[in-house]
């Protein structure tokens, strides 16, 4: 896939820059305490020097909030209550920064959007449109677990281009052909050996800090109602509150409600991000509600990410080990218990 | 505040012993350092996960609604006047708990500890008296709590739970020195479209994931507003309408009732300053009504009386 | 890419209000363009996101059979706001249908069996897809004996009364309709709930498969008839039903265990449901 390159960090920020006559650029950029993926205009300063951006880039290529289809709904106007695709801009997007667990995350979420059966439009034309150019983890946290769950600090799966911080200096080695052919264009010198070792014990030294793991054997081999009708999941739930902090902070949480909105004489069909934490999600038009109960939505959502995705696809868990959950979730529910109890 | 951990577990482990709760709430060391985790107990050989520090935030009101066992659970100054309004608002009965009163020196604000490491991701925490310490990597920090208190514990005025069983230390002096309202002033002053890019700019990085509201130990509705369908009186997409209508229609809800716990404000994941949306009104509570949410069982809640001398100037 | 998401258009163009509460009504749609019927290839089972722009989408089983050329129909219950609005909606008015979706009953499996189809209440409706279908003169050779349990709770609320009848006269399908009480002194067929008439009508479960749909008080209490009768729980057949947005196992709401309901079901085994959590 080529050779990879060496730009001072500065050169390379500028060449970031420059790419945005071809490219609609996203940046980690600081806002407040945290930092979030924005559209690099002027006025946006993008800052490298973070740990993770707070909500995932699942955004970028899947909005919280897209509108679907329109049409008019007063039966004199032409093509009334006939709905039409939305317009929408699938101009080519490069997403700069992005962890390789959250870029492993949109592997995990493909296989849902893009199957043999149906593909999701939206999802997969933007997500075949993004080049995404990573940046591996120098200092992973220490709520992190991307190397059980998916392909460590410096995985490379799932981008383009992937980032080593030298410093004062990027290297910055092609994955895919998109991402040679990118990097091709770039003016910079080679990565010499020297350099190239540097950031191999740089990854070395990363994962060493990383201690969570975990065999998912037992995940393939109980069964699914083995694991539904274990005792600890009360406990597990109990703390719950039902928010929807993890699902919606979750690159790898994919589930979403579709909703019709009417302004004058005019529909939207808008799909929203949803969360299996929320009552409604399941809440027949009788009444009648299957996963009624809070522990019911707690194990649900872990038996999706840790069983139901795992039996059905065989390509591990439906988790990159980004940390977000574990980080952010109000009352503490943290997943890497979970996978003990479940693997226990 | 350590030192109660200690009487926690002790008492704890009679009450359940002895049969007189059937589970005894309270909160445990959490896997993240400044993030305990509420707890239920329910054999007398597990209160050694019971803890009190600085970081126990959660208001374990919310953790009664509609319960029906016997359940002894810890509470300071909002816990037990979130429980007071729990037993007015019949979600719970005042005979089926055994409170532990906490005397409160207030609680931590995770995230202006975390500012003060520079965001970077903690390993351990301590805490001794009015310092606690922080560790990461490469780094440990000892900071004075009382220059890191959540902004409610700050203006608290309710440190000394207001119902309880057995209190486990002396009360603490009250905090009568400050204006809990003085943030509020500032933006009464201003103009009606300052105010209201106030509130949009608040709400602008929401993601509608209801943390705010489902921490809150008043918003226990079997059905909220925002998720009827017949009626739908809210959209669900983030359009700012729909999320302005959301949280200010949360805030009036909560009007008479919000003892400014800070549970919304706390586990809001962007970090948006909830109890903004609720200051005013209860500042207005007590200024029109003279009226503090959750200080008693012997007078009924706001919206459930009126005396002729109410401020009345709003109708006509 | 074909957008799984978008509706053909539709015109309504009849409407049968099927029981006396009103709350049933059988709905006809045309499509716009011709092109879109030819693309609707579907098989007694599936179902279809009726989708009313402005309110929005409901999965309902298709009624119509295969076999019916022309047009769609789909029986629907008055419960929500999109159902509500459209028992309001008139002939000519437009719409949209998306679909077919979900998998169908095992219809080459059961070639050459025996077929016992039990109904209750308005979940007769990919039933009645069903008994018209094999009921076709092409079909009806592939099927054994066929019979059908189907029940009311009285008789004004059964649904196709006139087809109901019309089968009742055919020596090739043998009927049992029931209510569960009726007033009318003229009512000639069954009083019973639907599992015990199955328990005295059907009298052997050899080289046969049972399709039930209904009511899950009537499903609960018919199972344990049928396996009495020496059904084996791979030839009971269910359909399920879970709340539902995307209809093509997407948006992650139905899940039983890791099967759609909308994409791998609706159509289940006994067998296969009982290795599921009971999320339904």
């Amino acid at each position: 896939m080529g050779t990879s390159k060496v730009l001072k960090k500065d050169e390379w920020l500028k060449v970031i820059e420059d790419l945005r006559k071809g490219y609609k650029v996203f940046v980690p950029t600081k806002e407040g305490d945290f930092h979030f993926f924005r559209e690099y205009k002027d006025g946006i300063r993008p800052d490298l020097n973070f740990s993770n951006t707070r909500l995932s880039p699942k955004g970028l290529i899947y909005p919280q909030s897209e509108r679907m289809f329109e049409c008019p709904l007063s039966k004199d106007q032409e093509g009334a209550f006939i709905l039409k695709e939305s317009p929408k801009d699938f101009g080519p997007q490069l997403v700069v920064g992005i962890r390789p667990c959250d870029a492993y995350g949109f592997l995990i979420v493909k296989r849902n959007f893009d199957n043999p059966q149906y593909r999701d439009p939206w999802w997969v034309r933007r997500y075949e449109s993004t080049t995404f150019v990573g940046l591996g983890c120098n200092e992973p946290c220490p709520t992190c677990f991307c190397n059980a769950a998916a392909g460590g600090p410096f995985g490379e799966e799932g981008l383009d281009l992937l980032m080593w911080d030298l410093g004062d200096e990027y290297l910055i080695k092609p994955i895919t052909e998109k991402g040679s052919n990118l990097l091709a264009k770039v003016e910079g010198k080679e990565a010499q050996d020297g350099e190239i070792k540097e950031a191999e014990s740089l990854k070395k030294e990363s994962q060493k800090k990383m201690d969570f793991s975990f065999d998912i054997t037992p995940l393939k081999n109980k069964a699914q109602l083995e694991l539904f009708n274990e005792p600890y999941w009360e406990d597990v739930a109990f703390s719950c509150i039902n928010c929807g902090t993890c699902t919606y902070l979750c690159p790898t949480c994919w589930c979403f409600d579709i909703q019709d909105e009417v302004y004058k004489n005019h529909c939207d069909r808008i799909r929203n991000w949803d969360s299996c934490m929320f009552p409604l999600f399941t809440l027949h038009g009788s009444g009648h509600n299957p996963r009624e109960k809070k522990f019911q939505r707690v194990r649900q959502r872990f038996m999706h990410k840790l069983k139901y995705y795992v039996d059905k696809y065989g390509n591990g868990i439906q988790c990159s080990g980004c940390g977000r959950c574990v980080r952010y979730c109000p009352v503490n529910i943290d997943i890497r218990n979970v996978i003990g109890l479940m693997c226990g | 505040m350590i030192r109660y951990t200690e009487k926690i577990r002790e008492r704890a482990r009679e009450l359940l012993g002895q049969g007189k709760v059937d589970v005894f709430i309270g909160y445990k060391k959490g896997t993240v350092p400044l993030m305990n985790q509420p707890v239920m107990i329910k054999r007398a050989e597990d209160v050694d996960q019971l803890l009190w520090d600085s970081n126990c935030c959660l208001n374990l009101a919310n953790y009664l609604t509609k319960r029906t066992e016997k359940i002894g659970i810890v509470a300071n100054g909002c816990n037990s006047r979130n429980i007071v309004i729990h037993i007015l608002e019949n979600q719970i009965k005042r005979d089926q708990l055994y409170i532990l009163g906490i005397p409160c020196e207030g609680t931590i604000d995770h995230r202006a500890v975390l500012r003060a490491a520079d965001n970077q991701e903690l390993l351990g925490y301590s805490e001794d008296g009015k310092e606690f310490t922080i560790r990461g990597a490469g780094f440990e920090k000892t900071l004075k709590k009382e220059e890191f208190l959540r902004t409610n514990c700050k203006t608290c005025q309710h440190r000394n739970p207001v119902i309880y069983d057995e209190l486990l230390g002396d009360p603490v002096p009250e905090n009568t020195e400050v204006d809990p309202f003085s943030d509020v002033k500032g933006l009464e002053t201003q103009p009606p479209e300052k105010k209201w890019s106030f509130f949009q700019n608040l709400i602008s990085k929401c993601i509608r994931c209801y943390a705010c509201r489902n921490a809150c130990p008043l918003c226990y509705c079997p059905t909220c507003f925002v998720d009827e369908s017949k009626p739908q009186w809210v959209g669900k997409s983030i359009d700012p309408i729909d999320t302005m209508t959301f949280h200010i229609l949360r805030a009036y809800h909560c009007a008479g009732r919000c003892t400014d716990c800070g549970a919304c404000e706390r586990v809001c994941p962007v970090a948006i300053p909830m109890r903004q949306f609720t200051k005013k009104l209860n500042k207005d509570a007590k200024e029109l009504f003279d009226w503090e949410a959750g200080l008693t069982l012997e007078t009924r809640p706001l919206f459930d009386f009126y005396k002729t001398s109410d401020y009345n100037e709003f109708i006509y | 890419m074909k957008n799984p998401y978008l509706p053909y258009p539709v015109k309504i163009d009849d409407i049968v209000v099927e029981t006396e509460d009103k709350n049933l009504k059988t709905f006809k749609f045309v499509f716009l363009n011709p092109e879109d019927e030819a693309n609707f290839k579907y098989m007694p089972g599936q179902f279809a996101e009726l989708s009313v722009p402005g309110k929005g989408e409901i999965p309902i089983g298709i009624a119509s059979s295969p076999t019916e050329k022309g047009y769609l129909t789909f029986t629907v219950n008055k419960v929500g706001v999109v159902t509500t609005f459209l028992h309001n909606m008139k002939v000519g008015d437009i719409m949209g249908i998306r679909g077919p979706l979900g998998n169908w009953y095992p219809w080459e499996e059961m070639e050459g069996k025996n077929v016992v189809i039990i109904g209750g209440g308005f979940a007769f409706t990919t039933l009645r897809s069903s008994v018209v279908y094999m009921l076709h003169p092409q079909n009806r050779p592939k099927f054994g004996k066929i019979t059908v349990v189907y029940g009311a709770r009285n008789p004004g609320l059964l649904l196709y009364k006139q087809e109901l009848m019309e089968w009742e006269k055919r020596d090739d399908i043998e009927m049992h309709i029931t209510v569960d009480a009726a007033d009318d002194p003229n009512w000639k067929y069954n009083v019973g709930f639907v599992p015990a008439i199955t328990e005295q009508k059907v009298k052997s479960s050899e080289n046969a498969y049972a399709i039930v749909c209904g009511p899950p008080i009537m499903i609960k209490f018919t199972q344990p008839v049928l396996e009495k009768l020496g059904f084996p729980p791979e030839r009971i057949i269910l359909s399920l039903e879970n709340r539902m947005k995307c209809a093509i196992g997407m948006c992650g709401r139905c899940n039983v265990g890791d099967q759609f309901v909308c994409k791998d079901g609706p159509v289940f085994s006994l067998a296969k449901l009982r290795t599921l959590p009971p999320e339904y």
